[in-house]
């Protein structure tokens, strides 16, 4: 009997599409029970969510203050003592999931394997390594507890039912260290779709050349109903900011439309999109690298083609 | 005296191509270019400038593998680091077993910060800074691209999913590195020249008294799924119309 713990992550109110999309890779492990635990200030509306998710056999929450912002250093010691009756306990491997699961893993003593992509069985996964350019495939010995964080991008979200499963408080004993204090956040939010979630991204590379021409692809992505990416080059050059990086490390994105204006495809870019449904890329240098992974290109001046573009998809609509 | 221990691993330099080697047991490394992973040249560049603005005293730089790493060590040198420790093995090493030798050097050395990179671009883990944050004890601030110190304390701002964070830590403490911390130096030949000078000390790990048994075992190696190239269309008419077919617009 294999018992799987998933790590819910959540902004508070909201449970994150990352945990059901945990659920369907533990649901790959055969003959196995998963419980999730919340760890928030106020878990219930979490809890429930997390309690719908089909495979879920046991939610449970650990209340505390601060537990209003997650910060590794505080969930980890909790997590590892929960984590001490189960055969593998698993975290997105979003950032929330890769700044805790190694910390809770080494107070466990226990290995980590990061980003699953497939199952195999409870002791054989497949996972990326050298930004994609190889999978390896790993074995962990039966006896050994396994830390891990899932590739969000290789599982669909693990569907809501309309049962629920038992949610059960627990009382965490573990005193919280002080040495760990969160001061803020700058989210630039904006109204538009979740890069990590979007059905459809629009991406922008160097080629854009500021941080106003970058407005004609927002413009073009509120048309679309699409989420904003953009290459390192672009995010280092300040044209975007950090969180929309597409990449080997930015966001690994598998949306059912991803079109790249003015990204030449260097291999640390096409890591974070090549689960995309569909491709498209849009390039004026007809050699570029980002034409042999694109299911359809077109060659041009993304500064013309834009424009272009979007009076055809008025006129369509 | 206040010393920074930023850790260096030798990998495959960004700009290869990686390969699997056709029986599937590995990926080919033989005559490939090696280098500092970049992510740990972010972190010995932070460890310099923090020592420039006075913060500390000395920088210390570990790397753990094969005599081949003194290469990086050395690089590490004359970028600026003041001494450098190699750990010699010819294992291959998971994140846990490093995170155990690093922190026996932070018992040894006291160090008043770890920097590490968020990731080697080999094995992509992204694991031995937090696991040494936990394994020592203090705070961690993983993702960093800005780190500012005051006294006993560091702020330090994250990229994370949702934006960047602001985490307030006490120090020692654990920082990872990501790429926009800073841009790190160019060495430059006299450099290199005077690097040779600086102490370079060698340990076994066996004489660590860490055990090096590997838990997590790669069994075979596999090229990804490649996607096949598409078609070129000719005008933006056509591209929406292809979109419109598949119904994705
Ligand atoms: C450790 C490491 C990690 C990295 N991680 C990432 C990552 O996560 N994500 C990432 O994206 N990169 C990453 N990189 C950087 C990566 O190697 C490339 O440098 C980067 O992706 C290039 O961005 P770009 O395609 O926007 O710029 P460029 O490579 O400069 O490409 C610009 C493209 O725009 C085209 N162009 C120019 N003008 C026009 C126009 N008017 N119309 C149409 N096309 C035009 C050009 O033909 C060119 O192909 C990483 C690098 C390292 C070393």
């Amino acid at each position: 009997m294999n018992k799987i713990l998933i790590v819910a992550e959540h902004n508070g109110s909201q449970l994150n599409p990352s945990t059901a999309k945990c659920v369907t890779c533990a649901r790959g492990i055969p003959d196995a029970s998963i419980t999730v635990v919340v760890f928030a200030s106020d878990p219930i509306e979490v809890a429930k969510a997390a309690a719908t998710i089909t495979g879920v056999s046991q939610v449970l929450t650990v209340t505390h203050l601060a537990h209003a912002h997650p910060i590794a250093a505080l969930i980890a010691p909790q997590l590892a003592t929960l984590a001490k009756e189960f055969t593998h306990i698993f975290g997105p491997s979003t950032t929330f999931g890769k700044d805790l699961m190694p910390r809770t893993a080494a107070l466990l003593n226990a290995p980590q394997l990061s980003d699953i992509m497939l199952v195999e069985s409870a002791t054989r996964f497949k996972r990326p390594i050298y930004a994609g350019n190889a999978i390896t495939t790993v074995e962990v010995a039966a006896e050994i507890q396994l830390v891990a964080t899932v590739r969000t991008a290789s599982f669909e979200a693990a569907p809501s039912n309309h049962n629920s499963a038992p949610i059960e408080s627990v009382n965490s004993t573990a005193s919280l260290p002080s040495h760990t204090r969160f001061i803020g956040t700058s989210a630039a939010r904006n109204g538009r779709p979740d890069l990590q979630t979007a059905a459809r991204v629009i991406s922008g590379g160097r080629a854009l050349g500021s941080a106003e021409n970058f407005n004609i692809l927002y413009s073009l992505a509120d048309q679309l109903g699409a989420a904003i990416g953009a290459s390192r080059a672009a995010v280092d050059a300040g044209y975007a900011p950090s969180d929309m990086q597409v990449g080997q490390t930015g966001k690994i994105i598998s949306p059912e439309l991803y079109m790249a204006f003015g990204i030449s495809g260097a291999i640390q870019h096409l890591t974070g999109i090549k689960d995309a449904r569909t491709i498209v890329a849009i390039n004026k240098d007809a050699d570029a690298p980002i034409f042999e992974i694109a299911d359809f290109g077109l060659v041009g001046d993304l500064f013309q083609i834009i424009p272009e573009l979007k009076l055809l998809l008025k006129t369509a609509q | 005296m206040k010393r920074i221990l930023v850790s260096i691993k030798r990998v495959v330099d960004y700009n290869v191509r990686v390969r699997v080697k056709p029986d599937h047991t590995g990926v080919m490394t033989d005559g490939v270019k090696m280098s500092m992973n970049p992510f740990d040249e972010i972190a010995l560049e932070e460890a310099l400038r923090l020592k420039e603005q006075g913060f500390a005293e000395e920088v210390l730089v570990v790397s753990i593998g094969t005599a081949d790493c003194q290469q990086q060590l050395r690089t590490a040198l004359a970028m600026g680091a003041d001494r450098a420790i190699h750990i010699q093995t010819d294992a291959d090493i998971e994140p846990l077993t490093a995170a155990k030798v690093l922190l026996t050097l932070i018992d040894r050395e006291q160090p008043m910060l770890a920097i590490l990179g968020k990731q080697a671009i080999d094995d992509d883990c992204n694991q031995t800074g937090q696991m040494l944050a936990a394994l020592w004890d203090r705070p961690q601030a993983t993702f960093a691209s800005k780190v500012e110190i005051s006294g006993d304390t560091a702020r330090v701002t994250r990229e994370v999913d949702a934006g960047l964070e602001t985490l307030e830590i006490d120090l020692p403490a654990v920082i990872t590195t990501d790429l926009r911390l800073n841009e790190p130096r160019y060495v430059k030949l006299p450099d290199i020249m005077k690097a040779k000078k600086k102490p370079l000390d060698i340990l076994e790990l066996t004489s660590l008294g860490i055990s090096i048994n590997t838990q997590l075992k790669s069994v075979l190696f596999e090229p990804p799924a490649q996607r096949i190239k598409g078609v070129m269309l000719k005008n933006p008419q056509e591209l929406v119309d292809a979109l419109r077919r598949k119904g994705l617009v």
